[in-house]
């Protein structure tokens, strides 16, 4: 069985380009970056070139780069360290309801140990936070405005730049996590009034743990890891080379290619969500149908089924996607980002993501909409929410 | 996550569907939470339960639970239909990871429920 891909919103494959350029890493050029001789100069030249590779494709200069583990680190560094240093200032962050686990746990971890009070914006049914809530929640002492480029559940893009001239006016830093946008977004820091940014390389076609902490000269950041002097003594430990490397390649692709894929898969997204329209009822889509959103991502409620049970019905014959509700990831409440968006508690129940990358083809769209009709129907079939529209006999 | 068992039972389900002329109908669970479970039930002068079927919103812990369920009672008198316990259930899954145990205790809650229908009917 030819397994089907759709959830690259969770992670990509590594392409061959960006393998290619690693490979040398783990054999010859495996010098540690810090030392002074030959190998480890070689090494040092390369992650040398991934930064301003990073650099180039987001209009940083490369002393604001800073490599991490990834986008988790990242964004646990930014307001960690935000905190930290502008303690003096003041204590309030302002986020969104849609932001990842990765910055509101960290946010709430903060406010029970260092006495950070925080703000959640509200979102709108489209999945837009809401500009006129970001005014109003502006305090003398708000230190951060920390609000995602992209969201991961359901693609929306937020207005970054006009958020980040909102923090600038009010002399607030402002942090984007951009993990999913980096591919289909065009990003300038410097026009986007953006003074934090985080990347993971694994959602762009590089590998997994390595990503970028962007930070913006001149602004003041709490040390992250201490040890040795990598990173400018912000984020100490021996380099991952190879993985590094292959996120500069990585990010450099993106952005070349960035266009040609952002055509290729918003037709392959159209054409899935008007085949599920027309051959499926009682299917809601989830987000904005506008074009403030990521070109990969497709997400729908089913009415009257879970979405778990669609999710591993689907893994049976070969489709991988992921399910709008966590059940599967072991906590058993629905989506945070869909019921943000005021989605009722039950279709957020029965929601799914499916994410596009660019292996996905039409043919594999037509399989995907075919096993998704037989298995709606069966699980309909099961369902005694289904009988009752249907005016079946049971009474609640 | 799942067990090859509760993938089975989830995979292709017994007693899918709704009797419509049971004697004993039990509702449990609401669609908030994630879960509803719904079994009726046939039972003769004996108090034997003849015939059950189930429909389930939910995930796939759920249904395979109900469908477990339903295989359990049927051929059972009604009192020791009563006796399963939701550890029953989870026996014969051979196990469910420990965020699903509830589902288990959905389908001894609906067995119970349909079993105090049938009693509530007959006036028992």
């Amino acid at each position: 069985m030819d397994r089907i891909y759709l959830d690259h919103s969770a992670t990509t494959p590594v392409s061959k380009e960006v393998i290619e350029v690693m490979m040398p890493c783990f054999t010859e050029v495996f010098g540690n970056g810090s030392s002074q001789h030959f190998h480890g100069r070689e090494a040092s030249k390369l992650v040398d070139i991934a930064r301003k590779q990073v650099a180039d494709a987001i209009g940083a200069k490369v002393s604001e780069i800073y490599f991490t583990s990834g986008g988790t680190e990242s964004d646990n560094w930014v307001v960690r360290g935000v905190a930290e240093a502008y303690k003096t200032k003041g204590n309030h962050i302002i986020t969104s309801m849609i932001e990842h686990p990765a910055l509101l746990k960290t946010i709430e971890e903060l406010t029970r140990s260092h006495g950070i009070e925080v703000t959640m914006l509200p979102i709108s049914k489209e999945g837009f936070v809401c500009i006129d809530e970001l005014k109003k929640a502006i305090r003398p002492t708000t230190i951060l405005i920390t609000v995602m480029a992209a969201n991961n559940e359901i693609g929306t893009y937020q207005d970054i730049e006009t958020i980040g001239k909102i923090a600038h006016d009010n002399k607030i830093l402002f942090h984007t996590d951009a993990v999913q946008a980096v591919c289909s977004m065009p990003l300038d820091v410097v026009a986007q009034n953006i003074d934090f940014l985080s990347l993971s390389a694994h959602k762009f076609y590089g590998p997994k743990g390595v990503g970028v902490l962007y930070r913006k000269n001149g602004i003041k950041l709490g040390k992250h890891i201490t040890g040795g002097e990598q990173e400018r003594s912000m984020r100490a430990g021996t380099h991952n080379t190879a993985g590094i490397v292959g996120l500069g390649k990585a990010i450099e692709i993106a952005v070349r290619d960035r266009d040609k894929n952002n055509k290729y898969l918003s037709e392959l997204r159209d054409y899935f969500v008007s085949e599920i329209h027309s051959k499926i009822e009682n299917v809601y889509f989830n987000g904005t149908k506008s074009d403030k959103r990521m070109p990969s991502v497709a997400n729908f409620s089913f009415e009257f089924i879970e979405g778990e049970s669609i999710l591993l019905r689907l893994d049976l014959v070969g489709i991988s996607v992921s399910s709008g509700s966590a059940c599967s990831s072991g906590s058993l409440e629905p989506s945070h980002s869909l019921l943000a968006t005021g989605l009722p508690i039950e279709l957020a129940h029965g929601s799914l993501r499916f994410s596009f990358g660019l292996s996905n083809t039409k043919k594999q769209v037509d399989y995907v909409v075919k096993s998704l009709v037989e298995i709606t129907d069966n699980l309909r079939e099961l369902s005694p929410l289904f009988a009752r529209k249907e005016g079946g006999t049971f009474n609640v | 996550m799942y067990n090859e068992k509760v993938m089975q039972e989830f995979a292709a389900p017994k007693n899918v569907g709704f009797i419509e002329d049971a004697d004993g109908v039990g509702k449990v669970g609401n669609a908030s939470c994630g879960d509803i479970m719904e079994i009726s039930m046939k039972i003769d002068d004996s108090g034997i339960i003849t015939d059950a079927k189930f429909r389930t919103f939910g995930c796939a812990a759920a249904i395979a639970t109900s469908s477990v369920a339903t295989q359990m009672i049927i051929g059972k008198h009604i009192d020791s239909a009563l006796n399963i316990t939701n550890s029953d259930v989870v026996e014969t899954l051979e196990g469910l990871p420990p965020q699903k145990i509830h589902c288990s205790v959905l389908a001894e809650e609906a067995i119970k429920d349909a079993i105090a229908d049938y009693k509530a009917k007959k006036s028992l």
